[in-house]
């Protein structure tokens, strides 16, 4: 019987809205395990792949999303965390044990492993403040450990670190690169080529909405296909 | 001036000396109208919540409906009740007209829309900021509505006062299905309507201030209770 979602095939998928075509037609398939990282410049398309590949987006045009398991409870083995974290107008500890509560958990088991997930992320100080107040550091951290506190198989981050200094970031970056380790499959989107040599196993390069390159990082970064993505990797403004 | 002075003196001393009758009225006006408020709430705040959270074809002509029965006009909600429970009306045979129940009946359609409303404005707010997040968590859209009911809990209170506000000095409807009976129905505001229109102005100014002053204590009340303004929190 199978119990993972991945990997997860596209079948030319294309996302479409108010007429316009921001995807797609998009085939791929996000193997079990690995992190990639997704690049591209401005509008090429990035968030709406990772809300597509998680089931935010509708497909159009026929095209196919298929996990290994019915949709349903895969959707329940997946998590995102967003470029501007959304924080719940609750305390630290209850954001972080919310997505326990609403699958099931009692409040009382649901705060405790959340109060776990706060000392992992090095936020157990501020448990009981209001998650609005902390730092964009803070609560991006917070958001990973929420994203993370029901063991999803796979983690999509769209550009999570755009809006945090050096600091911050490195912080976010060794949080990330446990989740990875204990064996979480991650997808991210990113803007920083520096971070993604950094961390990424496999690169996808979008422009105008098409997945250009899907390549391993070593490779992409050294030699790249395409015109566009060797102009993105310049610094070159990609039209 | 002097007619001001001299009602504010005799509002004074109506609760200084614990008058039975201001009393009597006076728990009358809050029976009703927190009953209604809490009926009102009841249907209102999850109508507005699942408004805002819910897409389905009609929705834009609901919400534009329920906006325009905001200004339903007492008197006419106080008109239909009152055919509505009158012994030749539909609900006749339960003997409700010119009781309490009647008025809060009254006063509960009244409000229901303005409750609904505000809520709906405020939930939708917050539906805008939560999207994203709750369908990304697989939440159950009765997870959403209970989710977006509580963490907007302080803005609905809002709602909640805003109904009750209106509620306590309403007269139109429920002067029409109450009737203002002495020992029975009458409230503060029919009671003020009826000094006025005997002339005896010092009475319907005092028994004016006690019903502003009623209404500004609750809502202190509510709002030190549920601790909204203490910082960091909703």
């Amino acid at each position: 019987m199978v119990t993972s979602i991945l990997p997860l095939t596209v079948t030319d998928a294309v996302v479409r809205r108010r007429g316009k075509t921001l995807l797609g037609p998009v085939t791929t398939t996000v193997s079990d395990s690995g992190l990639s990282i997704v690049m591209g410049p401005n509008g090429a398309g990035k968030t709406t792949l990772l809300r597509l590949l998680h089931g935010m987006e509708r497909v159009s045009g026929g095209g196919l999303l298929q996990w290994q398991i019915p949709e349903e409870d895969a959707r329940a083995l997946q998590a995102f965390v967003f470029q501007s974290p959304i924080m719940m107008r609750r305390t630290a500890l209850d954001n972080v044990a919310y997505p326990l509560m609403t699958h099931g958990v009692s409040k009382k088991d649901a705060r405790v492993r959340a109060a776990e997930w706060l000392a992992r992320v090095g936020l157990a100080d501020s448990a009981q403040k209001q998650a609005t107040v902390l730092s964009g550091g803070e609560r991006q951290k917070l958001a990973l450990a929420r994203a993370l506190i029901r063991k999803p198989e796979i983690l999509f981050l769209d550009e999570p670190c755009a809006n945090l200094d050096g600091r911050a970031t490195r912080e976010f970056e060794t949080l990330l690169m446990q989740a990875f380790k204990d064996g979480t499959r991650v997808v991210m989107s990113t803007h920083d080529i520096g971070q993604a040599r950094r961390l990424a196993e496999d690169v996808w390069f979008i422009h105008h909405g098409q997945i250009l390159e899907q390549t391993p990082a070593a490779e992409f970064f050294a030699s790249p296909k395409t015109s566009e993505a060797r102009a993105f990797l310049k610094g070159d403004i990609v039209e | 001036m002097n007619e001001i002075l001299a009602g504010l003196l005799q509002a004074g001393r109506l609760i200084v000396t614990f008058d039975a009758d201001l009393i009597e009225i006076s728990l009358r006006s809050l029976q009703v109208t927190l009953t209604a408020v809490a009926i009102a709430s009841a249907i209102g705040l999850p109508l507005g919540c699942w408004l805002a959270v819910r897409r389905f074809r009609f929705r834009r002509f609901v919400i534009a409906t329920l906006n325009a029965l905001m200004g339903l006009p007492p008197v006419v909600v106080g008109l239909i009740v009152y055919l509505m429970l009158s012994r030749a009306g539909p609900f006749g045979v339960f003997g409700l007209l010119f009781t309490p129940t009647a008025m809060i009946i009254a006063q509960v359609i009244i409000l229901t829309p303005l409750i609904a409303s505000i809520a709906h404005q405020a939930i939708r707010e917050l539906w805008a900021a939560y999207h994203d997040l709750l369908i990304s968590m697989n939440t159950t859209r009765l997870q959403r509505i209970g989710t977006l009911l509580w963490d907007g809990r302080r803005a609905l209170l809002t709602a909640s006062l805003a109904g009750f506000g209106r509620g306590i000095g309403e007269v139109g409807a429920i002067m029409i299905v109450g009737g203002n009976i002495d020992n029975a129905t009458r409230v503060l505001t029919t009671a003020i309507s009826l000094e006025t229109g005997k002339g005896n102005f010092s009475l319907a100014l005092a028994l004016g201030f006690v019903l502003i002053g009623l209404a500004v204590v609750v809502n202190l009340l509510i709002h030190t209770l549920s601790r909204t303004e203490v910082s960091g929190r909703w």
